[in-house]
């Protein structure tokens, strides 16, 4: 019977988080379609819900697992740009667009996860902070290649380059497919924020699932303790990679999403570098580290909160930066946390005594 | 004669990543925290030098001073404010995603005060240039002045470590927080004056960047700061000559990516060598290792 | 043939020799104690024989089988369970999963089957559940089942770990330091607790202890270790009426 209990408890949590995405959904389309919504904000849909599957699943990563990654962008950028070169290509060959996406995701968390793999094999085996130091090499590096790297497809087949584009000695009917630094230009926009939610529904159920079972369990067993996991026959390689690399595989996801709603894609500092790593590092801690949900309602507050501001100018990023500070210092701090629980047992006190 | 000047560059710009990654050795070393507003102070040093000399018109070595005292304020007000309450934290993260919203802090705020454009810094290393081999080779004055403050600053810094009480202070709370405490120390005083020293040398640093490459924005310190990281988990982080040396390492490693292989390609080149580094010696050049007990 | 036989095992960490020539031998459902003065060597053996640490040279056999080059998974597979002298749990986890990461390589079912909540998912689970529950009422903790493991009280921490090594379903289980910071009506209920487990469960079981009353209450046989080397052994009343072993816990 209480084995029953539990087991409501858990997939009760679960639901809560699934219907919180829902009703929000439900919420922004009813707000859109009664045209109250600004472009501006209409125009961060799409990249909202990339970036709560960013967060959702480097938290698999930061909280399910406990190792630090500084380069999830990276992998973001590995599945933004292989979908979209894959999409390109095949625009007119897949004229179809759902099942032209569906195969640009499934390339695109594929590629990521791939990657996820090759940099954790070496990697997950050191103990201690080095996941974080080589995943932030690794985006760099990422972001690096993707800004060199010239693709053009004519006739004869395929060409690559890395000085410029005149380099591809493209024939006459060739088209250039990944430009440099200018990027992709002209990928089917695809993405939808109906599609994007459902993304977002699809990676919490992996990830939730994946949590609340055996190979869930031990991994936070890694987490909690290294040395008593061995003990008790834990594979600490296996578990450590699986987790990286389905964290890995649904940042991939993310960068579909992200990918398939430019009409440029570029890999710059701003979408694809640490600060882009850093930026889902703070949704993650912020909304708990370990806390899926936490995860999801941190991602649409941050994102949304610098729109919000806009009206006060040049002071939004600066009030941004000290509220979020503060927000740090509040929910972490072990000074402001007893503060919290004595003035939350007072106000239980208070009310028992009304009653 | 190009592969010694070339060398002479690397050397230079490592001087400076050396000088900045010895801010963030200090700091993990002492706090056990990556410092990612680090970089972000050196940007702030570099405004201030800017205002004194072209707003105020102060003579350079006056204005670097001031640069120094008011970086060294911040390093202390920060740590003391934003870092301090988060030391004891649940979460080790928690502190770590603190010092990128100070980061954002110190962004933004040079962003109001000075606006996002590309300001050309003043030269301030007013050094006629050294020529060797009959002309053949020749080393700027910034890049001369850069390698000989390193030098200097290595040289102060291991000596106050070594011999003064404070530094002594230092490697003990490094070494055990609580222990330190027991033996009368002020583990709270010696982490600010940490801060502080790493923090007047990212203005040094910061004067020191932006006279060999004069121009300056907001985020100026960005790339750096973690470039300088970099070259302290090359070196192994925490280590003090782990510092000195990345920090040169990743300079040549740059200067010669950029000059033989591709100049487009640097930065990976450099964040590629830093993996296999980690593969081959996972605690850094001169890191401990240090191993659980059972 | 004994259980577990050790043969001629050394290490040294840099120059100092931890542990010399050591050798053991345990039979089936023995509770076997080992002691010696603090520094020893007594939790280095432990790590010797979970594979923790290579040794420099010597041989461990468990049922005949050489445990020597493996590594702590495969020793723990191969039937050699452990606690740890300052207690490790998964301390975010609840108590029934701690248990439940124990049952890992009993009850499989691959990830991609937990994800997609196949059949074998639920009916693996579910037998889960039931086994933990069973191996926790045996220790009474059957009712903090859903607690987290950090919130338990200190002497229930220690029984977690047990069961939790328990889970693993070992022939050889190892105690370092059970009663450590317990108690005299702890350490009196551990003493019960450890010959429950080696009844019930028909366990074999090496403890580490400074505890002279759980020590010569419970143990069977001895070993005392002093200095890295085996200072005497055999029969518990034997070996703690050696005057030597008197000498190198006492003094002169």
């Amino acid at each position: 019977m209480k084995n029953m209990k539990k087991m409501n408890k858990m997939t009760r949590d679960n639901l809560i988080t699934y219907l919180m995405v829902f009703v929000l959904f439900l919420v922004m389309q009813i707000l859109v379609s009664s045209g109250n919504v600004s472009s501006l904000l209409q125009g961060l849909l799409v990249p909202l819900c990339a970036y709560i599957i960013l967060a959702v699943s480097l938290n698999l990563t930061v909280g399910i697992l406990g190792e630090l990654s500084l380069g999830h962008a990276g992998f973001m950028c590995v599945g933004a740009f292989t979908s979209a070169f894959f999409s390109k290509c095949m625009v007119n060959t897949i004229p179809i667009a759902g099942v032209r996406y569906f195969l640009a995701l499934l390339i695109g968390a594929a590629a990521a996860g791939i990657c996820g793999i090759l940099v954790g094999i070496p990697v997950l085996r050191l103990k201690g902070d080095y996941l974080a130091i080589v995943t932030l090499a690794f985006g760099e590096i990422i972001k690096n290649i993707m800004n060199i790297l010239f693709i053009g497809r004519d006739s004869a087949g395929f060409h690559f380059s890395t000085t410029d584009a005149r380099a591809l000695g493209l024939l006459e009917d060739g088209e250039i497919i990944i430009n440099g630094p200018q990027g992709i230009t002209g990928t089917p926009k695809d993405s939808t924020f109906a599609v994007g939610v459902i993304l977002i529904f699809v990676t919490l159920f992996i990830v939730l699932n994946l949590i609340h079972s055996r190979s869930g369990r031990a991994i936070m067993s890694i987490r909690d303790n290294r040395i008593a996991a061995e003990s008790v026959g834990i594979n600490i390689t296996k578990y450590k990679l699986m987790a990286f690399s389905v964290s890995a595989a649904l940042a991939g996801v993310a960068g579909v999403i992200y990918a398939h709603n430019l009409a440029n894609l570029m890999a710059q500092p701003k979408n694809f570098g640490y600060n882009m790593s850093i930026m889902i590092l703070v949704f993650v801690v912020l909304g708990g580290i370990g806390n899926i949900r936490g995860s999801v309602i941190a991602a649409i507050i941050l994102t949304l909160l610098p729109e919000l501001l806009r009206g006060l100018n040049d002071y939004r990023m600066l009030i941004y930066a000290v509220v979020f500070i503060a927000m740090m210092l509040f929910n972490w701090s072990p000074k402001a946390i007893a503060w919290r629980e004595k003035y939350a047992a007072k106000l239980k006190r208070g009310k028992k005594k009304e009653v | 004669m190009s592969f010694i000047s070339y060398l002479i560059n690397g050397i230079s710009l490592g001087s400076v990543y050396a000088i900045i990654a010895l801010g963030y050795t200090m700091v993990y070393g002492i706090a056990k925290m990556l410092n990612f507003a680090h970089g972000d102070v050196i940007m702030i040093g570099a405004y201030v030098v800017m205002t004194a000399v072209t707003g105020m018109g102060l003579p350079p070595a006056a204005a670097i001073l001031i640069a120094v005292i008011f970086c060294t304020v911040l390093g202390i007000v920060i740590e003391s404010v934003a870092y301090r309450p988060l030391l004891n934290a649940a979460s080790s993260l928690a502190v770590l995603i603190t010092a990128i919203g100070v980061s954002y802090l110190l962004q933004n705020i040079a962003l109001l005060v000075f606006g996002a454009n590309t300001i050309s810094f003043p030269n301030v290393l007013s050094i006629p240039a050294l020529s060797l081999a009959g002309g053949e080779l020749t080393i700027t004055g910034e890049a001369f002045i850069t390698i000989v403050s390193c030098i200097v600053i290595m040289i102060a810094l291991t000596l106050f470590i070594h011999k003064s009480k404070a530094g002594q202070a230092m490697l003990a709370v490094s070494e055990d927080k609580g222990a330190a405490q027991l033996m009368g120390i002020n583990v709270n005083g010696t982490i600010a004056l940490t801060f502080a020293i790493g923090s007047a040398l990212a203005a040094i640093a910061g004067v020191l960047l932006c006279s060999a490459y004069p121009t300056l924005t907001p985020y100026t310190g960005a790339m750096p700061g973690i470039k300088a990281f970099v070259a302290a988990v090359f070196g192994g982080i925490g280590s003090i000559p782990g510092a000195f040396i990345g920090g040169l390492l990743l300079g040549i490693i740059e200067v010669f990516g950029k000059a033989y292989i591709s100049s487009q390609m640097a930065d990976a080149i450099v964040f590629g060598v830093l993996i296999l580094i980690l593969i081959v010696k996972p605690t850094g050049i001169l890191g401990k290792n240090i191993q659980e007990k059972v | 043939m004994a259980l577990l036989e050790v043969n001629n095992l050394g290490i040294s960490f840099g120059g100092l020799r931890a542990v010399n020539e050591f050798h053991l031998k345990i039979e089936k459902g023995c509770l076997y104690g080992l002691i010696g003065p603090n520094g020893a060597g007594k939790t280095t053996v432990f790590n010797l024989l979970t594979g923790v640490y290579k040794p420099d040279e010597g041989v461990i056999l468990l049922d005949g089988e050489k445990m020597i080059g493996k590594k702590t998974i495969e020793i723990n597979k191969a039937g050699i369970a452990r606690t740890f002298q300052n207690i490790r749990l998964f301390n975010d986890l609840s108590v029934k999963d701690n248990v439940k990461v124990g049952l890992h390589n009993h009850f499989k079912y691959s990830a991609l089957e937990g994800i997609f909540r196949l059949p074998k998912y639920f009916k693996m689970e579910k037998a889960m559940d039931e086994r933990a529950m069973e191996l926790l009422s045996v220790f009474d903790l059957d009712k903090e089942a859903d607690t987290l493991a950090s919130n338990l009280p200190y002497g229930k921490q220690r029984k977690l770990e047990i069961t939790r090594a328990l889970a693993t379903e070992p022939k050889l289980l190892l105690l370092d330091e059970p009663a450590a910071g317990m108690n005299p009506n702890e350490t009196q209920e551990l003493m019960e607790t450890i010959r429950l487990i080696r009844d019930k469960f028909d366990m074999t079981i090496l403890l580490i202890e400074h505890d002279m009353k759980l020590v010569s209450g419970i143990c069977e046989e001895l070993t005392v270790l002093n200095f890295g080397e085996v200072l005497a052994e055999g029969k518990a009343s034997d070996v703690l009426n050696n005057p030597e072993v008197i000498k190198a816990y006492i003094g002169e």
